[in-house]
């Protein structure tokens, strides 16, 4: 079944890529999008019926060099049961939303075939990021994550006729070549540490790392943090963490539906994916947490604070996407990996569902996206609206404190900023709630200046707003369902109840103070010969916090939470107020909202007028992109033109063409001169020839 | 002579026999009728006699007192001098009948100069080098001016004589010489003289012996020949001229070097590396400006044979395997251009001229790739075969410590690719002209078709060509 899931997408990418022209562009598309819902269904069976336990299934030996050795395989546990349904759940919805989102483009000509190959790039996309979450290994895992790599860039630059979507393409692929890079150093240092790239070896040698020395750049570190930051440093890249996310927001040059599936739902998730599935090294490495933590917390308030003044529609939830990201990797940051993995499944719901609710939006615009131009849009297209409303309630994490009961965003999101504040890093709890509060202005900014208040811009637009058709509002409901329900039906087992959370995740338990009512857990290991011997290890030395597994052995489960790491259960303990704050914080960001775009529509403007330093601060982004450009963009262009002028056109090619040009001529010249065609000169030549031979005979030592 | 001696040239003889016997049947019977006849039997009894020495498996043996030498070496050598004449003669059959060239002296002299070459890879012996590499040569100087009634063949035949008659007296002085120092003309004679270090005498003597092998591999300084001949001799003698000879003398080189002097070869492996790298940038440079094909195959069999000298200079069992590999190569490449050439023709005149060849493509796109496959393969593109016998000579000299020599190599066939490509660029992307015509059918035709497939499957294995070159030179360097 995994099997099918992993290459029925490959399937559909091949056939509809290749072969639309034999089987027809409809039917690519309808194949493509047929295999895509055949894994997401087989997905979620595979997700209900898993029952905790990590599979291993091996699909071919795939590295045999040195001591490198290695098969393709799948990793079936729980993070992989999750990534699958939130992969292929949202893959399938939209590439049935692209039946009517891509129907028309202004951007090809009639005759010119695209749609094909749009779906085909949808299903490569899929199968690479099933690849990177399925891998065993992190050379497969490299393959995958660099698979997405590319898919995002053909489908940032989809539109290849427009100038600006080649330059965000290669945008994106540069910049995530930073953190590729870092990811790169980790696995080579792994390997060079370990000796294996096999997860569970190097999970199992994670303690020992935490004991070595790596000597990198004239110091030497901590392995266990250099190669947890390193790939981290990959994580960054691919999550558009602060420093690398300049990408992001210009990748929304791409078709919407593209930017719902890789930019909000999975690959920009893959970040976060592989620190929690590196966890267990992760476990050994606090000070690359921190780090982790304190770019995260940044992130999430940086890209809040730039989201409060995007007009583009797109860009504010790019900036919402990449703020939300870093909600993810402080949670992950502090160990709480449950939480985050919940926040992703949960984002990925209601993010995928505003970006194709936005795109529904800009279909009906004629692919308008300036929020200026909107306005009143409510009565137009009814259905979008209801589905943007929803998307919102549940991003801004609209909910009943201390109840069960409120949208998907409300329980992920409350549970990252409680772990956040039970972490004692308070600086990530503030810029948290911070941002939670930004959060919830700009995103009913973005729903008063869309659909409230009188129609602005083109008049003719406005009266051609039409709703969009049925396969574009379908993929809304189904996403619209998972983000007011996911919550609810899942807090427990993320976040809510230790054992429902251990089991869920095959965590061997091993709190034996935290909790005492769990000392019969053994659900995660019951599956498994040796898992009786880490639990036995673990609960005999729970008590000094010290290592607690047997050296040499990987650990149980999706995740591994170290003995010291009570991240969760001090969630569960922190005081009213802090569980309060992001409520209030996200009251606060609708009243803001309310007066400034629904009460007195002018205030913004003054507001803007009166403080135009900030204003313009954020409107450019804090100035990174003009920062990069100074510093790494135009020095490297001017070495580039140097290289390529004084040393490339001019001493390489002038060498070789004054060589081939000048030389090697005179020399056919001189030949051909010689051939003179006298016997005589022949016979002179050759009586030369022996000369010459018998004198370089004499002085090269032949006549001693 | 006992019968044992017999045995061993048979194939010698029974070749003798046969040309003989031909020439008679044909002077009382038909005369130029039985030209196609007779050519088909000399090609089949080639294939023959090649099957027969293949299949031999004796080791080393040796008749008239050491004077005529079987070995794993002087077998490789024959069967590919067989081969390659018997593939010359088949694909010349079209091309001699449509321009009227069918003589049945052709296939005669042909066998004639081949039995040449069969003594000249066994001698064991100055006086039977000499005996075959003068058999060969005055063969090949009557077919140079094969076509009597042409001035420019003519004056082919005439230059090569003269000069051919010039390198033999160089080479009967050289031999002189080595006698007069060596006291005895047999190799092994000499080799054990020369154990402990030689006489300057013999090694002057050497360098005039090597002067004349030179001559007959069209190797530089004593090259000047091949041009002129390659373009004024009937196309068909030109693919002759171009391959079987070219391995029978390189094989007669590699054979003196090693059998007679091979105690000194560090004081003859520098002079033949001079020659190796003048003759490599000397063809590569000099066939820049040619504007006919087949004095280009001239720059480039000069070209190839330095290449080739890369691994007789080496003075290594690999050196001689590289060599040979890369002799067997060269004789097919060679086959397959000529066939090609064979077949150029517009209004049923043929044509030279490589301008002739723009768009090619047009006339027989199938024909254009088969050539693109062997243009890239001289040039040494990989993954054509030809670069497997560069990478072979080059690999030898690197090993023999002659890294500098391999470095010349390298950059001298970067020179030289640039003709090769050149031919490509104009098949594909030249200006249109008058198109040639587009022959169909024949052997020449299949023969281009056939050796450009092996410029590509050769790859897998080379045939097991390289095994074979193995064996036979480590027959040679004891």
């Amino acid at each position: 079944m995994e099997k099918i899931i992993l290459f029925a997408p490959l399937l559909g990418a091949l056939i509809g890529g290749f072969g639309w022209r034999i089987i027809g562009e409809k039917n690519a598309q309808y194949l493509t999008t047929g295999l895509l819902m055949l894994a997401a269904f087989l997905s979620w069976i595979v997700f209900l019926t898993f029952d905790g336990t990590t599979q291993h299934i091996e699909l071919f030996r795939w590295i045999e060099s040195g001591e490198l050795s290695t098969s393709w395989g799948i990793r079936l546990d729980r993070l992989t049961a999750i990534m699958f349904i939130v992969i292929n759940t949202v893959s399938a919805l939209v590439h049935l939303y692209s039946f009517g989102y891509m129907a028309h483009d202004e951007n090809f000509s009639d005759d010119e075939p695209y749609r094909a190959r749009f779906f085909a790039y949808l299903s490569f996309f899929t199968f690479s990021m099933l690849m990177l979450v399925t891998s065993d290994n992190l050379v497969q895992m490299f393959f995958g994550w660099e698979g997405v790599g590319v898919a995002s860039y053909l489908l940032i630059g989809f539109y290849f006729k427009k100038p600006s979507a080649g330059a965000a393409s290669m945008k994106a692929f540069i910049v995530n070549r930073v953190g590729d890079f870092g990811f790169a150093l980790g696995i080579f240092g792994l390997f060079y540490l370990t000796g294996s790239i096999d997860m569970d070896v190097v999970f199992a040698k994670a303690p020992e790392l935490a004991n070595t020395q790596l000597h990198f750049l004239w110091t030497d570190w901590n392995a266990a943090n250099l190669l947890a930051f390193l790939l981290f440093v990959g994580a960054m890249g691919k999550s558009a963490q602060l420093f690398l996310h300049t990408w992001l927001p210009d990748a929304m040059e791409g078709p919407t539906p593209v930017s719902a599936l890789i930019h909000a739902a999975t690959m920009v998730t893959a970040g976060v994916f592989l620190v929690a599935r590196m966890s267990p090294l992760f476990e050994y490495a606090p000070q690359a947490q921190t780090f982790i933590v304190y770019i995260g917390a940044s992130t999430a308030f940086f890209a809040a604070t730039v989201g409060l003044v995007q007009n583009d529609i797109k860009r504010v939830i790019a900036y919402s996407t990449c703020s939300q990201l870093g909600y993810m990797f402080v949670a992950v940051g502090v160990g709480a990996y449950g939480p985050a993995m919940f926040h992703l499944l949960t984002h990925a719901f209601f993010k995928a569902m505003l970006f194709l609710g936005a795109g529904s939006v800009i279909h009906a615009m004629h692919h308008e996206q300036d929020m200026r131009n909107y306005g009143g849009l409510r009565k137009k297209i009814p259905a979008t609206y209801w589905a943007m409303m929803i998307g919102t309630l549940a991003i801004t994490g609209v909910g009943i404190p201390f109840t069960h009961f409120g949208f998907a965003g409300f329980f992920s999101k409350d549970a990252i900023i409680e772990s956040a504040y039970a972490s004692g890093i308070s600086y990530a709890f503030w810029m948290l709630v911070v941002a939670a509060l930004f959060t919830s202005f700009y995103s009913w900014r973005l729903i008063f200046l869309t659909f409230y208040g009188k129609p602005r811009g083109d008049k003719h637009t406005h009266d051609h707003a039409h709703e969009s058709p049925k396969v574009m509002l379908i993929p809304l409901g189904v996403l619209a369902f998972g983000a007011v329900f996911a919550g609810m039906i899942w807090y427990g087992s993320f976040f809510g109840d230790h054992n429902k959370h251990n089991e869920f995740f095959g965590i061997p338990t091993h709190h034996a103070e935290a909790d005492g009512a769990h000392g019969d857990d053994h659900s995660g290991d019951a599956a498994d010969d040796h898992g009786v011997d880490t639990h036995a290890s673990e609960e005999v030395t729970a008590e000094d916090h010290g290592v607690d597994l047997v050296v040499g052995e990987a650990p149980q489960g999706a995740i591994y939470i170290a003995a010291d790491n009570t991240i969760l259960d001090d969630a569960h303990h922190v005081p009213a107020w802090v569980i309060l704050s992001p409520f209030i914080a996200m009251v606060l960001g609708f009243i803001t909202a309310w007066v400034f775009y629904i009460k007195k529509p002018d205030l913004p403007r003054k507001l803007s007028e009166d403080q135009q330093p900030l204003y313009q601060f954020l409107l450019n982004k804090w100035y990174f992109d003009e920062l990069y450009t100074a510093i790494f963009v135009k020095p490297s262009l001017a070495l580039g033109r140097f290289l390529w002028q004084r040393g490339d056109v001019k001493t390489i090619d002038g060498a070789i063409n004054g060589l081939a040009l000048g030389i090697v001529p005179f020399f056919t010249r001189l030949a051909g001169r010689l051939q003179s065609g006298f016997i005589f000169t022949y016979a002179f030549a050759m009586v030369l020839g022996i000369v010459v031979l018998i004198t370089w005979m004499s002085i090269g030592g032949g006549a001693h | 002579m006992t019968s044992v001696d017999f045995s061993i040239v048979l194939p010698e003889f029974l070749l003798a026999v046969y040309a003989l016997a031909a020439l008679l049947f044909a002077v009382y019977t038909g005369k130029d009728k039985t030209a196609g006849l007779i050519s088909w039997l000399t090609a089949a009894v080639f294939v023959v006699l090649a099957i027969l020495i293949g299949s031999r498996s004796t080791g080393a043996q040796s008749a008239f007192n050491g004077m005529f030498v079987d070995d794993a070496f002087a077998r490789f050598a024959k069967v590919g001098i067989l081969l390659a004449g018997a593939a010359v003669l088949a694909m010349s059959q079209d091309y001699l009948k449509k321009h009227d060239m069918l003589k049945f002296e052709l296939p005669i002299i042909v066998a004639l100069s081949t039995i040449g070459m069969m003594v000249m890879v066994s001698a064991g012996d100055l006086m039977a080098l000499y005996m075959g590499l003068e058999l060969m040569s005055l063969a090949l100087y009557v077919l140079a001016s094969f076509r009597r009634d042409s001035t420019r063949s003519s004056e082919a035949g005439l230059k090569y004589f003269v000069l051919g008659s010039l390198s033999s007296g160089l080479l009967l002085y050289g031999a002189s010489l080595t006698y007069g120092f060596a006291g005895t003309t047999n190799f092994a004679g000499i080799l054990s003289v020369v154990k402990d270090g030689a006489p300057l005498g013999v090694l002057f003597g050497l360098v005039f012996m090597i002067t004349g092998m030179a001559f007959k591999v069209s190797a530089v300084p004593f090259h000047m020949w091949t041009p002129d001949v390659y373009e004024g001799a009937p196309t068909p003698v030109t693919a002759f001229f171009a391959t079987a000879p070219k391995l029978a003398a390189m094989a007669l080189f590699a054979r003196v070097l090693h059998d007679a002097f091979g105690g000194i070869s560090s004081d003859w492996s520098q002079v033949v590396a001079l020659i190796a790298v003048a003759s490599m940038f000397l063809g590569a440079i000099a066939g820049i400006g040619q504007k006919d094909i087949k004095r280009l195959m001239a720059y480039s069999s000069i070209s190839h044979m330095g290449f080739a000298l890369i691994g007789v200079a080496s003075g290594t069992v690999g050196g001689v395997q590289a060599a040979l590999i890369y002799m067997a190569i060269y004789i097919v490449m060679n086959i397959g251009t000529f066939a090609f050439i064979m077949t150029m023709e517009r209004d049923g005149q043929p044509v030279t001229e490589i301008k002739a060849l723009n768009s090619y493509w047009k006339v027989s796109p199938t024909k254009s790739l088969a050539v693109l496959f062997l243009m890239f393969s001289m040039a040494g593109v990989p993954p054509m075969v030809g670069f497997f016998g560069k990478l072979a000579v080059l690999q030898a000299a690197v090993e023999a410590n002659m890294t500098w020599l391999a470095t010349a190599g390298v950059v001298a066939s970067v020179i030289g690719a640039f003709y090769y490509l050149r031919v490509v660029y104009y098949m594909f992307f030249g200006s249109d002209v008058e198109p040639l015509d587009d022959t169909k059918g024949g052997v020449a035709n299949i023969a281009v078709l056939v050796v450009g497939l092996i410029m590509l499957v050769g790859i897998i294995n080379l045939f097991g060509v390289d095994t074979l070159a193995l064996t036979a030179a480590e027959a040679l360097v004891r």
